[in-house]
């Protein structure tokens, strides 16, 4: 159960997800490499936020299996806690701790879960802070923040647990037009960094200039994927067509 | 500026005035004061009695009241602290992942919660033993302290419902977050959910406790020497008159309302100041 970076770093294999009567993912097979930046795309209620809550088992599944550097998830006996350090999750309505300042927000997962020292935890938040460009900002509490800032810091908050892929959960979409650009500028420099990615969204032009590869996926099922020169170019199903013709 | 138009919600909107408190003024609370103590009075004299004026018997009697009055907020206090805490692992229990301590703790809430408050003081009073023996050690169970323990069970309840609704009212991305950031559900509820419900929970709390205050009065039901108590003895032995009544019991309700009302204008201040900034 050794796993060598040569491997994908998260598989899914066959996922099947359903709430309740509602067959939501039918025979989900993706796989992300270690660096890659993938994007899902696809109309809403396609599943495509399900997908991604699966692999950080925040949803459970009916079918299938996800293997997260070789560590199956569809499994009763996951260690979920220890999943969750290594993948980190950015939440479209943010999901800041409204009591808790910027910095706090940032640096206090990395000293309840992981156990790092309060000093070297709080120097690292101040950091990634500074990274995401919010310099200034650390004592502001979440209500103070705009939606852009906010978003930003959930960013930072994800990255102070180091994890190893992250997971965007239409980061964009509750943004105010004129924030969308610094939040998507500060994902681009993750990507730049190397920070594999699995990002849900609507911003075609981001996913297109960023992507390695991406998947359009309709009524729970991946109708077709590529890398975005082919995807957006030739398009070869009639539903991501019609779809791509509605969105560009 | 006048726009014409028929659309109400295109017309100017006048900011609502807040509503004063059951629209009583301290004019109000003096005319209340006025009628119920010094009114008597006044008739008193127009009768040209022999005996002691009603104010100045109620100002013979008036320390012992207060005292029976202080006993009346000790209840109050302690049934309250009480309540709370057990209440508090209660209402957590009833959020429990566990499905059987989920629906018990629900069964206990929503048992005492709908339980009328005298019953339940007539269970404390009388099923309880004046005292246990524990080895050689007696404890004795006073009236008030079974009183006390009889109130806290609908504070209890209603504490156990206040934290469950404040911990469900919470938007579920908060739980999200920190699940994805490996919190566990432990240090979720105590370092996450908790500290952002002691807001929402303060004002029904305060609430519950006004209500509790008020209650406590139901001791003297079951024979505790809190202030009605106090106030039916001392009628008693002023030889049951009549002009006395209302001087008496109007003191008796002038004191709850001095203490009572502060409480009710807190809370309706913090639920404003809390229903702005979330």
């Amino acid at each position: 159960m050794s796993w060598t970076p040569a491997e994908p770093m998260i598989s899914l294999r066959d996922v099947h997800k359903s709430f309740g009567d509602l067959k939501v993912l039918k025979g989900i097979s993706l796989d992300v490499m270690k660096g890659d930046v993938i994007c899902i795309i696809g109309p809403s209620g396609s599943g495509k936020s399900t997908l991604i809550r699966c692999i950080n088992a925040l949803n459970d599944i009916q079918k299938g299996s996800i293997k997260v550097e070789g560590q199956e998830v569809n499994d009763p006996k996951l260690d979920k806690l220890e999943l969750r350090k290594k993948v980190g999750m950015v939440f479209q309505q943010y999901n800041l701790f409204p009591h808790k300042t910027a910095l706090q927000n940032v640096m206090m997962a990395p000293v309840r879960v992981l156990g790092q020292d309060k000093v070297k935890a709080e120097e690292a938040a101040r950091a990634l802070i500074k990274k995401v460009r919010l310099e200034g900002k650390e004592d502001a509490y979440p209500g103070e923040l705009s939606g852009g800032q906010q978003q930003r810091v959930a960013i930072a908050r994800s990255l102070a647990m180091q994890p190893d892929v992250i997971l965007f959960d239409e980061v964009t979409a509750a943004l105010d037009p004129e924030t969308v650009g610094e939040v998507l500028q500060t994902i681009k420099n993750l990507a730049e960094d190397g920070m594999t990615c699995i990002l849900v969204t609507h911003e075609m032009g981001f996913a297109r200039e960023i992507a390695d590869h991406i998947y359009f996926t309709d009524r729970g099922v991946i109708v077709e994927h590529g890398p975005p020169e082919t995807f957006f170019k030739n398009a070869q199903d009639s539903r991501t067509k019609e779809f791509l013709s509605q969105i560009l | 500026m006048t726009y014409k138009t028929d659309l109400p919600v295109m017309l100017p909107v006048k900011p609502r005035e807040p509503e004063p408190f059951l629209s009583l003024t301290p004019w109000h609370m003096l005319a209340i004061a006025l009628l119920t103590i010094i009114g008597p009075s006044i008739a008193f004299a127009q009768s040209g009695s022999e005996a002691q004026s009603p104010l100045a018997v109620l100002m013979n009697w008036a320390p012992l009241l207060l005292k029976g009055f202080i006993f009346n907020l000790v209840i109050s206090i302690s049934a309250m602290a009480l309540g709370t805490v057990v209440g508090a692992m209660l209402g957590l229990c009833q959020i429990s992942l566990l499905a059987v301590t989920r629906h018990s703790s629900w069964f206990v809430t929503q048992f005492f919660r709908n339980a009328p408050w005298l019953v339940l003081l007539f269970f404390a009073m009388f099923l309880l033993p004046f005292e246990i023996k524990f080895f050689s050690l007696t404890i004795p169970f006073p009236d008030w302290f079974k009183a006390i323990l009889g109130l806290s069970l609908p504070v209890m309840a209603n504490v156990s419902e206040i934290v469950r609704g404040a911990v469900r009212s919470l938007p579920s991305g908060q739980w999200e977050a920190a699940e994805s950031l490996a919190y566990t559900r432990l240090q979720t509820l105590w370092l996450i959910i908790i500290p952002q419900c002691v807001k929402r929970m303060l004002p029904p709390w305060m609430n519950l406790y006004s209500i509790l205050t008020m209650a406590t009065v139901l001791a003297s039901i079951v024979g505790v020497n809190e202030v009605m108590t106090l106030t039916g003895q001392a009628l008693a032995s002023e030889g049951g008159r009549p002009d006395l009544l209302a001087p008496f019991y109007g003191f008796v309700l002038l004191l709850f309302f001095i203490y009572c009302y502060p409480i009710a204008r807190f809370t309706v201040w913090l639920e404003k100041k809390y229903a702005v900034i979330t």
